[in-house]
């Protein structure tokens, strides 16, 4: 028995390429059936996700099913010299722990293929399209993803501004929920910033923006309240944290502003985020207790310092799945007799 | 018997401080069930010994300054059992488990003398006095372990490096709460403790006197200037590694003098 693997991904086919062979969940089944009809096809199981669409197959014939894949897949797709790659055993084994761990990912350690993959199998069991050896290769999957997250640091830290910001405010202040964000100067990147706070819990937010009518409707869509851009220092004893990112040629919030409203706040931390440039804050801000200054450099060096540690940890990574990979041949080994 | 009860112990703390290392080491900085379990193998086991050095010595066994060093390693794991999930501060057991190893190394050293030997006839008043002080000695401890933390998480956040530390300390706000209910609790042991002194009217050298009462002044001061807002999270944390120290460095002359009486 064989497993054998064919698909495109985010590595060699543009986006264009890759809805073509999307499979969306309502033709997954009769996907499923049609390519159960390739000869010595004995089971499969579709990943697609909008980085890669992928099947898995186990066959005693391996070529046979690669061949009988790219005729499906160009028939299905009209896509006539497609960069599709294919895989048998063990590289196929390989490939699938290297994708479930998210060493194959657009973004370096991402966890969400290891829920889109669970779908996947998921769906493909309910369908009745798995084997014997598809069902373990895919256990087996889910297992090395899980050790390779607990075991290494290949999930560690952020890799966007707006999560890296997230992060943070957790890392001060611990739940989010009950917390109040500010945003000064209503701009993408501070919306996109908040919202994420928003979705993490936080209660309530305060938008101060030049044009009252954008703070407005910025307020009512995240639930928010506005307040005239020249009084953001009144409801500062009540925010936690500060996102600023309005085109002030110079800074906004300066230490000589901010000094003497940090004694009406009873010692709460402040979470200052300047995605402004030229930056809204003054930098020494950030030497006053309980103030915790990050601006758009210092976001995006933690994102690269996070990308760097993932990279770092690639070559531990693979050694833990060329483990796996003995692991799960030897297995199908030992277990080949009953198909063939 | 007793000095295998305290080599066990001192292994079980030296294997939850090496685990701490080689997690650092490795970038994995998650307190697990090691670091408990050899913890809770290190409390039991002086729980054992110490009540064995008790019954020996027919009186709480804090009769010189090596039963004191082992009775502080113990009521720090016992506020750090306590206290710890409480908290959900479980890492505090990484930065707790090499302090108490660190005592419990200086009393097997032979830098803090001998065990005491004999019995030894204590008014109950005196004995709760001592034992109250000591305990609140293990809460301090507790808030100057929380306090290095703190002070180690403001000082990545305030110097922007995402290291491993920071993903894995709890949350500076957590810290500081943490290290003022611990410096409350070890004050409120501390005062109840000079109250049962008092109470057992035993006249008391003033050397040791001024020495106990600086050290409780000192963390009435902390907490009195907290309450009224003049002291910042940060500088409560590094105030209370700061006085933990100092308190530590009197001990040994409150024992003696202790003693001398």
């Amino acid at each position: 028995m064989n497993i054998v693997c064919a698909g495109i991904s985010h590595r060699n086919a543009a986006v264009d390429v890759r809805e073509k062979f999307a499979v969306c969940t309502h033709e997954l089944e009769e996907t499923l059936a049609r390519i159960r009809g390739i000869d010595c096809l004995a089971g499969a199981v579709i990943i697609s996700t909008c980085n890669r669409v992928e099947y898995y197959t186990a066959s005693v014939c391996p070529l046979r099913v690669m061949d009988g894949l790219r005729e499906f897949l160009q028939e299905r797709t009209g896509v006539e010299d497609a960069p599709l790659y294919t895989h048998d055993s063990p590289s196929s084994v390989r490939h699938l722990f290297r994708v479930v761990s998210g060493l194959d990912s657009m973004v370096l350690g991402e966890t969400e293929i290891l829920g889109q993959i669970k779908q996947a199998y998921a769906a493909a069991s309910e369908c009745g399209a798995t084997t014997r050896h598809l069902n373990k290769l895919f256990q087996h999957a889910f297992r090395v993803a899980k050790q390779v997250r607990s075991e290494t640091q290949i999930t560690r830290g952020s890799t966007s501004v707006g999560a890296v910001a997230v992060d943070l405010a957790g890392k001060i202040f611990g739940e989010l929920s009950g917390r109040q964000v500010m945003i000064l100067g209503a701009g993408d990147t501070s919306e996109r910033t908040a919202r994420s706070l928003v979705s993490r819990g936080v209660k309530s937010v305060v938008v101060a923006n030049r044009t009252f009518e954008r703070a407005a409707k910025l307020a009512e869509e995240i639930g928010g309240l506005a307040v005239p851009f020249d009084r953001w220092q009144d409801a500062l004893d009540r925010v936690d944290i500060l996102i600023c990112s309005t085109s002030a040629p110079s800074p906004i919030v300066t230490r000589e502003k901010l000094a003497p409203l940090l004694a009406e706040r009873d010692g709460r931390p402040l979470f200052v985020i300047d995605l402004a440039v030229p930056r809204d804050v003054e930098p020494s801000i950030n030497d006053l207790e309980n103030v915790y200054l990050y601006d758009i450099d210092s976001l995006e060096q933690i994102v690269r310092q996070s990308l760097e540690v993932r990279r770092a940890e690639v070559i531990r990574c693979e050694q833990m799945i060329e483990h796996h990979v003995g692991d799960y041949v030897s297995w199908m080994r030992t277990h080949m007799a009953h198909y063939t | 018997m007793q000095g295998h009860l305290l080599t066990g112990a001192t292994f079980c703390l030296l294997v939850s401080f090496g685990y701490t290392m080689f997690a650092l080491g490795a970038g994995r900085f998650r307190p697990g069930a090691v670091n408990l379990v050899a913890m809770l193998g290190g409390f039991l086991l002086l729980t054992i010994d110490l009540k064995l050095r008790g019954h020996a010595q027919g009186s709480c066994p804090i009769n010189s300054l090596f039963d004191v060093l082992v009775f502080m390693s113990w009521s720090t794991l016992l506020i750090y059992l306590i206290v710890g999930p409480a908290y959900r501060l479980s890492l505090l057991g990484a930065f707790t488990s090499p302090l108490v190893f660190l005592m419990l190394l200086a009393a097997q050293s032979g830098i803090a003398g001998a065990p005491a030997a004999g019995r030894f006839a204590r008014e109950p008043w005196v004995a709760l006095h001592a034992a109250l002080t000591l305990i609140a000695y293990g809460a301090f401890a507790l808030a100057a372990v929380a306090g290095m933390m703190y002070w180690v998480q403001d000082r990545q956040l305030k110097r922007r490096t995402a290291g491993a530390l920071l993903y894995s300390l709890p949350p500076i706000t957590d810290l500081g709460v943490a290290n003022a209910r611990l410096l409350w609790l070890g004050f409120s042991l501390l005062t109840a403790g000079f109250a049962a002194g008092f109470l057992s009217g035993t006249h008391t050298n003033s050397v040791k006197f001024l020495a106990s009462a600086a050290v409780w002044a000192g963390y009435g001061g902390i907490l009195a200037l907290r309450r009224i807002r003049r002291l910042p999270p940060r500088r409560t944390a590094v105030a209370s590694i700061v006085i933990f120290v100092l308190a530590l460095g009197v001990l040994p002359t409150i024992q003696f003098l202790s003693a001398l009486k």
